[in-house]
């Protein structure tokens, strides 16, 4: 990509600026320590939240932005932003799906939304989403039953205070980087799951979610606490495009495993990438991690990114329980104008620890696409164990693939396994399915799914289907 | 029928094809047979629509349609197969959905109605019986990790299934052992009927033991320099491409 495509890019997302509507709950720009206090006020919170969020505030004005990696990113100013915007009144939403754009309708038609779901994920005022929402009373009670507490974060501050001050912040610290220091000063809202002891939790965590996921606000927050010997899947996002006024998205996610426990997080991310000159994407920085702080705990990381202008994330594991596993799938599709960067960190600190990184890299247009991971072994952890498998698919001769992989080792006793592979999606392989009669399109996406497999084998069932479509979605006129 | 009149080809700046005429009926089986580099693949994949190569002259037309006109997936629901000599790898994409999504794309262009999974399977198999091939060919990727024999097996495989009117095989007895080479010829004369035509590039006589050519033509520097009944090849068997060429050669 060429500086002057930057500087246009740049350009016109300047025009199109930041618009916030006023309403009388919704903070003026900037960020200070009373818009602090203001959104802890708003929000009821027990004093040891907003200290926590006055601490983090005072950190982030010590630290400067971090070094860009292999992105091109115009600078964000944090004074611009709105830090409290009260949710979209009923008032303000589509009342049926007949007021709902066509065009996003027509999408969720191609990526196999199930009907009862629409009209949730177009914003549809809830109380016309009969379907939905006596689903979600359902999973609730369900829940219930189990045990498990699952609620939005607001809901957790209120009337879990104690489980929030205990795990909050211990995998990400306040003081962890730019992005998650912003976070926690500001953070508005997000999901909370504590999975108690020898609980299997009875369903995905998904379903529920995504009927929830309107409105989740640009300084998400998620917290999950997996018991000993408890099981828990979570999805964040769908596969839904999702549009938000909000250039800026600094999402914390922390996740907990004691020992024994398992916890499988997936994520699909369609944000809004901008039109095909970039204008109007979304930057997504994102700050996850989950520590296996027990012995033969287990944390999966898998990820469907196909949205956003900029994405940067390095969902990572702290193996600190002897014989804890960690793993990264991931699937990064970037076409037009997009830039990714992404990987994973896997920190083995106990004996027996071991690691899987599986990395698919789609590029298309004049996209960029990075791989980013880390493997650190430190003295304690003998006999670790990585096997990192990073391939990159580029699509045309304008995008480029990058893989960075950095590898610290300090017991003799580890074994750190690296492929990497980079491949033009052949002209050999197109014809060979034309050939025999396949379209050209259903061959690109034939192809493309194939290379990602190993990806989307890992995600819950009903999303695979989903998520193979919003690749062919994503993909849409990238060859021919 | 297949008609090929004055063809003429290059690739990059190279001039491959240099008038090819050929004429294959209905119910006929050709040989083309000819030394390394003289074309033989080239015209194979001009036949199945490749966009590498430019046609400078010249017409290919099948049943009364101009094939140049068509997309390799039209020619492909028109009935034409290619067995390709190097066939590709898919990683990830499994054998069997590669082959019913073909099927089904066929169907449909045909207006026929698209086999479900439990007919689509009943018909692999019985195939995959003809072909001698195991069952586990199905659910590995396309021609991940194959043999250069599985993937020539796989290639008639697919053939079995298509059922194409006008199949060209590019050096599909390549690489077989005597026992793979009797399957595959077997795979091939199950197809052999009245309505289809087909064309095989071999270099060796032993293929056309089993599948018995109408006519065998001889492509040497693109060009088709000698046509004949199948004793043609064991003639060439015997003397060598050299002995053509020379007396062509003016
Ligand atoms: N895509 C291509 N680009 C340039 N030259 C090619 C290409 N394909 C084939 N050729 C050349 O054309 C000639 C004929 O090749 P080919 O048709 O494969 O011969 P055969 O199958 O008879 O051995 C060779 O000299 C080969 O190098
Ligand atoms: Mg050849």
């Amino acid at each position: 990509m060429s500086n002057r495509d930057i500087e246009q890019l740049v350009a016109r997302q300047y025009e199109h600026g930041f618009v916030t509507e006023i309403e009388s709950v919704t903070l003026p720009p900037g960020i200070d320590e009373d818009v602090i206090r203001h959104i802890s006020n708003m929000k009821g919170e027990p004093d040891f939240m907003l200290q926590w969020r006055l601490r983090a505030y005072r950190h982030w004005l010590t630290m400067t932005e971090p070094d860009w990696a292999q992105l091109n990113i115009a600078p964000i100013d944090y004074q611009g932003i709105s830090y409290y915007s009260a949710p979209k009144s009923d008032e303000d939403r589509p009342k049926s799906l007949d007021e709902v754009d066509p065009k996003l309708l027509e999408t969720y038609d191609k990526l196999g939304i199930p009907l009862h779901e629409r009209a949730a994920l177009a914003g549809v005022a809830v109380d016309a989403v009969f379907d939905s929402v006596s689903v979600a009373t359902t999973f609730k009670e369900k829940l219930a039953d189990a045990g498990v507490i699952f609620c939005s974060f607001s809901e957790a501050v209120r009337n879990h205070p104690e489980l929030v001050e205990k795990h909050l912040g211990m995998v990400v610290p306040y003081t962890d980087n730019f992005f998650a220091t912003l976070n926690s000063a500001v953070f508005t809202d997000g999901s909370f799951v504590f999975v108690p002891k020898g609980v299997r939790c009875p369903m995905e965590l998904s379903t529920y979610f995504r009927i929830n996921a309107a409105n989740t606000g640009q300084f998400e927050r998620t917290l999950i606490v997996a018991e000993e010997g408890s099981h828990v899947s979570y999805l964040e996002g769908c596969t839904a495009p999702m549009r938000d006024e909000n250039q800026l998205h600094a999402a914390v996610v922390e996740l907990v495993a004691l020992d024994d426990a398992e916890i499988k997080y997936s994520t699909v991310q369609n944000w809004y990438p901008g039109d095909e000159n970039g204008v109007g994407g979304i930057y997504n920085f994102v700050t996850k991690r989950g520590e296996c702080r027990g012995k033969n705990a287990k944390i999966s990381w898998t990820q469907v990114e196909t949205g956003s202008a900029i994405t940067w994330k390095y969902p990572s594991c702290i193996l600190r329980g002897d014989n804890s596993v960690g793993e990264f799938y991931s699937v990064a599709v970037t076409n037009n104008l997009q830039q990714a960067d992404t990987g994973t960190k896997m920190i083995h600190i106990g004996r027996n620890t071991s690691s899987t990184i599986v990395s698919k890299g789609i590029s298309a247009g004049r996209a960029q696409n990075s791989y980013r991971g880390l493997v650190k072994v430190l003295p304690g952890a003998e006999y670790a164990r990585n096997h990192a498998q990073c391939d990159s698919l580029l699509m045309g001769d304008r995008c480029g693939a990058h893989t960075f992989p950095y590898i610290e080792v300090a017991n003799p006793t580890a074994k750190i396994e690296h492929e990497a592979t980079t491949s033009k999606i052949g002209e050999d392989q197109l014809f060979y399915c034309r050939q025999r009669g396949i379209s050209e399109e259903d061959a690109v996406n034939m192809i493309v799914n194939g290379f990602c497999k190993d990806v989307f084998r890992e995600l819950p069932m009903e999303f695979a289907v989903e998520a193979q479509n919003l690749l062919n979605v994503s993909l849409e006129g990238a060859v021919g | 029928m297949l008609s090929i009149r004055n063809l003429h080809a290059r690739a990059d700046d190279m001039e491959i094809l240099k008038g090819v005429n050929l004429e294959i009926p209905a119910g006929e089986v050709h040989a083309l047979m000819g030394p390394n580099g003289s074309g033989k693949s080239t015209l194979a994949q001009i036949i199945a629509g490749r966009e590498d190569f430019k046609v400078t002259a010249g017409e290919v037309r099948y049943r009364d349609i101009d094939l140049l006109e068509l997309t390799p997936e039209q020619r492909a629901h028109e009935g034409v197969f290619l067995a390709f000599q190097y066939p590709v790898e898919i990683p990830g994409v499994n054998n069997v959905y590669l082959l019913k999504a073909a099927l089904n794309a066929q169907r449909r262009h045909r207006g026929e109605t698209e086999l479900d999974a439990f007919e689509f399977l009943q018909l692999v198999r019985e195939k995959m019986q003809l072909m001698q091939m195991d069952e586990s060919f199905l659910n590995r990727g396309v021609n991940e990790d194959f043999s250069g024999g599985e993937k020539k097996r796989n290639e008639v495989l697919q053939m079995t299934i298509l059922e194409p009117t006008l199949a060209v095989l590019d050096e599909t007895d390549s690489g077989l052992d005597i026992d793979a080479l009797k399957v595959v010829a077997n795979g091939v004369n199950s197809l052999r009927d009245a309505s289809r035509s087909m064309l095989l590039v071999t270099h060796y006589q032993r293929l056309l033991d089993y599948i018995e050519p109408d006519v065998v033509h001889v492509l040497a520097d693109g060009k088709i320099v000698r046509s004949g009944g199948k004793e043609l090849a064991l003639e060439l068997e015997e003397r060598g491409y050299d002995w053509l060429q020379s007396g062509n050669a003016a």
